[in-house]
C-alpha cells in the first residue's frame, strides 16, 4: 500500500511540475509586461524599465526558455521571484493569501461533500419520493446556473437578511476581515464573513456530489449483499447504514479527486465577487497586471492542492475498500 | 389453522408434530409498466421439521420469488397475498422489525452467487460474527470465536487466519461455505437455499452439497432447496415441488417425481436432461416453445401451448393441484389419471426427434482428414510488478503443453473446471496466430505461416459460438445484419447474402421474417440459435462451441443440443465443444479431453472416458456429477476432492494433480508418492486412442 502511495506521489509531483511549468511558459510568452511602462507621463527612463524587468526575470529580449530556466532554478531554491508592482517577493504575498483561500476551500469542500453524500443517500433510499425530487431538481438547477449568478443570488439573499435583522453588518458581503480586532470579536468577525461564501461553495459541491452519490447508492441498493445482511436479521435501515452507505462511498472517492479542480474554479469566482484577498482573486489580479511570477506561483499552489486531494482520496479509497489495499 | 388447507395439501405425517412452515395460497405480483406481473399464483406447501423439500423450476417459474416472500425480502414493489405461517405465526402480518428478529435465527437463507452476496468491505469473520451478535447477547470476542468455530465446521482450512480475509480473497466454493456458516450461526429451524451451487464447478458443488448436508445434521434444520438441477434434487431432497409459470404443478416424494411423474411438464424436464449414465446416444426430448409471459396469462393450463397431449379442456380451465393415483402425490394436469393408467413416460408423451446419420459415420476415424491439430500448445501471461519500472516476476501458465487433434465430422469435448485453461486454448486457436510455443494446424495449414489475407480467408472455415447469448449479439443490430456481417467481411455479393440469411434462419428453426427484429425480441434459446446461425454463415468446417448451452434452461438446452447434433450430421461439421457439464459432453461428444491446470490429463473416446476413466481427476470429476436418479444417487460412492484448483502461477512440481489427488493421499506408499512429486507424468496410453497422464492410472467405475 505504501509503495502504491509512493508511486502515486511521484506521478502527482510530475503533474505539479508540468502544470506549473506550462503556466509559467504560457504566461511569459503572452504577457509582455514591458507594455505597462509605455506612454507614461512623465516617461520612465528606458534603463529603469530594463532594470525593473530584469530584476523580475521578464526582460523581453531574453528568450522565454532562458527565463524559464532561470525561474526554475529559483523555484528549486524556494524563490518564486518578485512581484511586478512593488518590491516584494511573490512568496510573501502568497503567505498572506494562502490562509484566506484555505479556510474558504476547507469548509466549502467538507460541507459540500457531507451534504452531497446525505442528499444523495436519502434521494436513493427514497427514490422518486418528494425528498428525492426536491434534491434532484434543486441540484440540476444549481448545476445549470453559472457560478457568478449563484453568488449574486446568495449575496442578494444575505443583504435582505441583513436589512431585516436590523444590523447591516450581520453578515458582511465584502472582504474577509476587519482590522484591529482581538479575542472573541476577532473570531466572530471571521466567522460571520465566512458564512455567505462558504454557502456558495457548499451549494456547488453538494449539487454535483449528490448526483454521483445517488447513483452509487442506487447501485448498492439493488445488491445481493444488502439482501444477505437483511437475511441475517438486520432491519432494512440497519442494513442500509452498516452495509450500504460504506460501500456506496467507495466510488465517490475517485470522483472527489477529479471534482476538486471544479471547486477551485468556483472558489476563484467566489473570492473575486466577495472581495476576499485570497489566491483566486490574486490569480485574476496578476493576469490583469501581467505578472508571470505570480501566475506561476498561484498555479503551483492550486496544483499542490489537487495533488493533496488526490492523495487524500487514494488513502480514503484504500481505507474504505479492502480490495485495493493489497495492490 | 389446518382447516383452511385446500384438498391439494399433502397431509402432514402422523408421527411428527405440527408443520414448521405452512404456505397457503401464496401469490406475489409486481407492478410493471406493461401491467401486473403475477410471478407466483397461489402456491401452497408445507415443510415439516427436519425435512428437505426441493422446489424445482426453470427461470421465471416463481421458485425464488416465493421463497423470498417467506423471508420477507421482496422489494416494496411486490404485492404478497395468502398466508405464510412459521411455527404457527403469520409472517405476512409482521413488520420489518418483527420479521428481522426471525430472519437469521428461525429462518435463514443461502443465496446463489456468493461473491455478490457478501459485503465486499467487511471480513468474512466479521460478517459471520455480526450474524451471531444480532440474535445472541454475546461479547464481540465471543462472537468472533464463534465465527471461527463455524468456519471450521464448514471446512475452511486454517479458520482462525481465514476469518480475517475479505470475500474477494476467498474462492467461490469457500465463499459459499462461509455463507452456509453464516446461515447456521443461530441454529435456525429452517434453511432456505436458493440455487446454492449453481455458480460453482462440479467438484466444488459436490463439496458444498456435502457441507450443506453436514450443516443440516449439525442444526437439525429443515431445508428448502431451490434449484433447476434435477440431479442435485435426486440426491438431496425428501420431497419435491415442481413449479411452472408461478404455480406448483406437481408435488410428490423424490422417488415418485423421478419414477412416476404424472404431469407432462415434469416428464418433459426429466426427458430433456442429458444423462451421463445412459450409454446409447439418442436425441434428447426437448419441450417445444418457451414458458409463457406472466403478464396477462390466458385462461387454461399455462403449459398447454407446449404440451403434446393437451386436449380442449386444457385450453378452457387451469387444472388445480389434485391427488393422483399415488399417495401424497399431487399433479396439476387434467389427464394425470390417464397418464397413470396408460403408464406413459416422457418418450410416449413427447416426440423424440430423429437426427440424420452423419455422413462421416461410416468412415473409420484414421481415414478422415484432420481439421484441427494442436501440438504442445503453450500460452503464458506474464505477471508484472514494481513501482516505477515494471518487471516480470512470474507467469500464469494458462495453457501448458496441450496436444490434440480433431478429425472431420467429429466432436471433441474439452472439459475441465473454471481456470483450467479451456478458454485460453480456444482463444489461441481463434487468434490464428503463431503461438508462444507449439503448433496450431487448422485444415492442414500451420497458423505460423499464415499471411493476414490468408488469415481472413481462413476465418470462414473456422467459427465460434459463445456462451452468453445475451452478451454475444449486438443489441442495436437487427439479426439479419448480425447474420450478414461475417459474409460482408468475406465480400460476398449482396443478393447472395440475403438468400443465405433466410436460409440460415430456417436452418436453426427460426423464420426468415425474423431478420428485421432485434435480439431483445428473442428468448435465450432463440438467441443462442441466432448465435449458431451466425457461426454457420460461411459454411465452416470447424465450429468452436464455448459452453453453448450452459446459460440455458434444461428444457431449452435439449432443443439446442439436438439442433447442434443435427447440423453436424447434415453439414459434415466438426466441433470443438468446450463445456464444464459432463452430461452434455457425454451426449454430444465422440471424443473427450479432460483438462487440468493447463494440461490434458486424459483423452479418449467418449466411451473410454465415461465408462473406463483412468485418471483420478477424471474419476473425481465424473463422480461429482449428481445423477437425476434418486436410487443411484443414494448408493453412489462420491469421490470428494479436497480444496480448490491451485493457482496456475504456482503449479505443483511433478504431477500437477498430486496436491488434490485422492489416490496419492490414500493409496500410495512413500516411494510412489515421491515419484508423483518429482516426475511429471506424460500421457500414458491406456488403450488404443486413450491416454491418461497418471503414473498409477487405473480404471475405476464411477458413474
Amino acid at each position: 500500500m505504501l509503495k502504491f502511495l509512493a508511486r502515486r506521489l511521484v506521478n502527482y509531483l510530475i503533474l505539479v511540475f508540468i502544470a506549473t511549468s506550462l503556466a509559467y511558459i504560457l504566461a511569459s510568452m503572452t504577457f509582455h509586461p514591458e507594455n505597462r511602462y509605455l506612454g507614461r507621463n512623465p516617461p520612465i527612463p528606458a534603463s529603469t524599465i530594463e532594470q525593473t524587468l530584469k530584476e523580475r526575470n521578464a526582460a523581453p529580449d531574453t528568450p522565454v526558455l532562458v527565463r524559464y530556466g532561470h525561474w526554475l532554478n529559483g523555484v528549486a531554491h524556494g524563490d518564486f521571484g518578485k512581484v511586478i508592482q512593488g518590491e516584494e517577493p511573490v512568496s510573501s504575498e502568497l503567505k498572506r493569501r494562502i490562509g484566506v483561500s484555505l479556510r474558504l476551500l476547507f469548509f466549502g469542500t467538507v460541507l459540500g461533500a457531507v451534504f452531497g453524500v446525505l442528499i444523495g443517500v436519502v434521494g436513493a433510499v427514497r427514490q422518486r419520493k418528494p425528498v428525492d425530487v426536491v434534491g434532484t431538481v434543486g441540484s440540476y438547477i444549481l448545476l445549470a446556473t453559472p457560478t457568478v449568478v449563484i453568488i449574486i443570488v446568495v449575496q442578494t439573499i444575505f443583504v435582505w437578511i441583513n436589512r431585516h435583522s436590523g444590523n447591516a453588518g450581520l453578515f458582511p458581503q465584502t472582504g474577509e476581515y476587519t482590522s484591529n480586532l482581538h479575542g472573541l470579536a476577532f473570531w466572530l468577525d471571521r466567522g460571520r464573513r465566512l458564512v455567505a461564501p462558504t454557502i456558495v461553495l457548499t451549494l456547488l459541491g453538494a449539487s454535483f456530489y449528490s448526483r454521483y452519490q445517488r447513483s452509487a447508492m442506487l447501485d448498492v441498493l439493488g445488491s445481493d449483499f444488502l439482501r444477505t445482511a437483511r437475511a441475517k436479521g438486520l432491519t432494512r435501515q440497519q442494513a442500509l447504514f452498516k452495509h450500504g452507505v460504506r460501500t456506496a462511498l467507495i466510488p465517490m472517492m475517485t470522483f472527489f479527486a477529479y471534482s476538486f479542480g471544479l471547486l477551485l474554479t468556483g472558489a476563484t469566482f467566489t473570492e473575486s465577487l466577495f472581495g476576499w484577498n485570497g489566491m483566486g482573486k490574486y490569480l485574476i489580479e496578476s493576469v490583469q497586471s501581467r505578472d508571470t511570477n505570480a501566475v506561476a506561483a498561484v498555479t503551483c499552489f492550486t496544483a499542490v492542492l489537487v495533488l493533496l486531494s488526490g492523495m487524500l482520496s487514494d488513502i480514503l479509497y484504500a481505507a474504505l475498500d479492502p480490495r485495493v489495499r493489497s495492490r | 389453522m389446518s382447516q383452511t388447507f385446500s384438498a391439494a395439501e399433502p397431509a402432514p405425517p402422523a408421527d411428527s408434530t405440527s408443520p414448521l412452515l405452512e404456505v397457503h395460497d401464496l401469490s406475489v405480483s409486481f407492478r410493471s409498466e406493461a401491467g401486473q406481473v403475477n410471478a407466483v399464483r397461489g402456491v401452497t406447501y408445507t415443510v415439516n421439521p427436519g425435512e428437505t423439500v426441493a422446489i424445482v423450476g426453470e427461470s421465471g417459474s416463481g421458485k425464488s420469488v416465493s421463497s423470498l416472500a417467506v423471508m420477507g425480502l421482496l422489494p416494496s414493489s411486490a404485492t404478497v397475498t395468502g398466508s405464510i405461517r412459521f411455527k404457527g405465526q403469520d409472517l405476512l402480518s409482521l413488520n420489518d422489525r418483527q420479521l428481522s428478529k426471525l430472519r437469521g435465527s428461525g429462518l435463514s437463507m443461502i443465496f446463489q452467487d456468493p461473491l455478490s452476496a457478501l459485503t465486499p468491505v467487511y471480513t468474512i469473520g466479521d460478517q459471520i460474527a455480526e450474524a451471531v451478535r444480532i440474535h445472541q447477547d454475546v461479547s464481540k470476542s465471543q462472537a468472533a470465536r464463534r465465527a471461527v468455530e463455524l468456519l471450521d465446521l464448514v471446512g475452511i482450512p486454517n479458520p482462525q487466519l481465514r476469518a480475517g480475509s475479505f470475500p474477494h480473497e476467498f474462492s467461490g466454493g469457500m465463499r459459499q461455505r462461509a455463507m452456509i456458516a453464516m446461515s447456521i450461526a443461530n441454529d435456525p429451524d429452517l434453511i432456505i437455499a436458493d440455487e446454492p451451487t449453481t455458480a460453482l464447478d462440479v467438484t466444488i458443488q459436490a463439496q458444498v452439497l456435502d457441507v450443506l448436508k453436514k450443516a443440516k445434521e449439525a442444526t437439525n434444520a429443515a431445508t428448502v432447496l431451490i434449484t433447476h438441477d434435477l440431479g442435485v434434487v435426486a440426491g438431496f431432497a425428501d420431497r419435491v415441488m415442481v413449479m411452472y409459470a408461478g404455480k406448483a404443478v406437481e408435488t410428490a416424494t423424490v422417488d415418485d417425481i423421478f419414477y412416476h411423474p404424472r404431469m407432462p411438464y415434469t416428464m418433459g424436464l426429466l426427458g430433456s436432461i442429458p444423462r451421463m449414465d445412459v450409454e446409447e446416444k439418442e436425441p434428447l426430448i426437448p419441450i417445444e416453445g418457451t414458458p409463457p409471459s406472466l403478464l396477462n396469462l390466458p385462461p387454461g393450463c399455462p403449459f398447454e401451448p407446449r404440451c403434446p397431449i393437451a386436449v380442449e379442456q386444457c385450453r378452457q380451465t387451469e387444472p388445480g393441484l389434485d391427488p393422483t393415483d399415488r399417495d401424497s402425490h399431487f399433479a396439476a394436469c387434467h389427464r394425470s389419471l390417464e397418464i397413470a393408467q396408460r403408464q406413459w413416460s416422457a418418450a410416449d408423451v413427447f416426440v423424440r426427434p430423429t437426427v440424420p446419420e452423419a455422413a462421416a459415420a461410416g468412415i473409420a476415424r484414421e481415414e478422415r482428414p484432420v481439421v484441427l491439430q494442436l501440438q504442445d500448445l503453450h500460452r503464458a501471461f506474464p505477471i508484472r510488478k514494481g513501482a516505477v519500472i515494471r518487471r516480470t516476476v512470474g507467469s500464469v501458465r494458462a495453457v501448458d503443453g496441450v496436444s490434440l487433434d480433431i478429425r472431420e465430422g467429429e466432436t471433441l469435448g474439452l472439459v475441465g473446471e473454471s481456470g483450467c485453461g479451456k478458454t485460453t486454448t480456444i482463444m489461441e486457436i481463434m487468434n490464428l496466430l503463431k503461438p508462444q510455443q507449439g503448433r496450431i494446424v487448422v485444415l492442414g495449414q500451420d497458423t505460423a505461416s499464415l499471411k493476414p489475407d490468408d488469415r481472413r480467408t481462413m476465418r470462414s472455415d473456422l467459427s465460434i459460438v459463445f456462451q452468453d447469448p445475451m452478451a454475444s449479439l449486438d443489441p442495436r443490430m437487427p439479426i439479419g445484419d448480425i447474420l450478414a456481417e461475417p459474409m460482408w467481411v468475406q465480400k460476398m455479393p449482396d443478393a447472395k447474402i440475403k438468400a443465405r440469411t433466410a436460409e440460415l434462419l430456417k436452418m436453426v428453426g427460426l423464420s426468415p421474417e425474423h431478420a428485421s427484429r432485434y435480439p431483445a425480441e428473442f428468448s435465450g434459446g432463440q438467441r443462442q440459435r441466432i448465435g449458431i446461425a451466425r457461426a454457420l454463415a460461411l459454411d465452416p468446417k470447424l465450429v468452436v462451441l464455448d459452453e453453448p448451452v450452459s446459460a440455458l434452461d434444461v428444457s431449452i438446452q435439449a432443443g439446442v443440443i439436438n439442433l447442434l447434433d443435427e447440423l453436424k450430421s447434415r453439414m459434415g461439421l466438426s466441433y470443438l465443444f468446450v463445456a464444464h457439464d459432463l452430461s452434455v459432453i457425454r451426449h454430444i461428444a465422440d471424443r473427450v479431453a479432460v483438462m487440468y491446470l493447463g494440461r490434458i490429463v486424459e483423452i479418449g473416446t467418449s466411451k473410454d472416458i465415461f465408462d473406463r476413466p483412468s485418471h483420478p481427476y477424471t474419476q473425481a470429476l465424473l463422480s461429482a456429477i449428481p445423477l437425476p436418479d434418486p436410487e443411484k444417487e443414494r448408493t453412489r460412492q462420491r469421490i470428494l476432492l479436497t480444496g480448490d484448483l491451485p493457482s496456475p502461477t504456482d503449479v505443483p512440481s511433478g504431477c500437477r494433480f498430486s496436491s488434490r489427488c485422492f489416490v496419492f493421499a490414500e493409496q500410495l506408499d512413500a516411494d510412489q508418492r515421491a515419484r508423483c512429486q518429482s516426475e511429471d507424468p506424460g500421457l500414458y496410453p491406456m488403450n488404443a486412442d486413450h491416454g491418461a497422464a497418471c503414473h498409477f492410472a487405473q480404471v475405476r467405475e464411477v458413474v
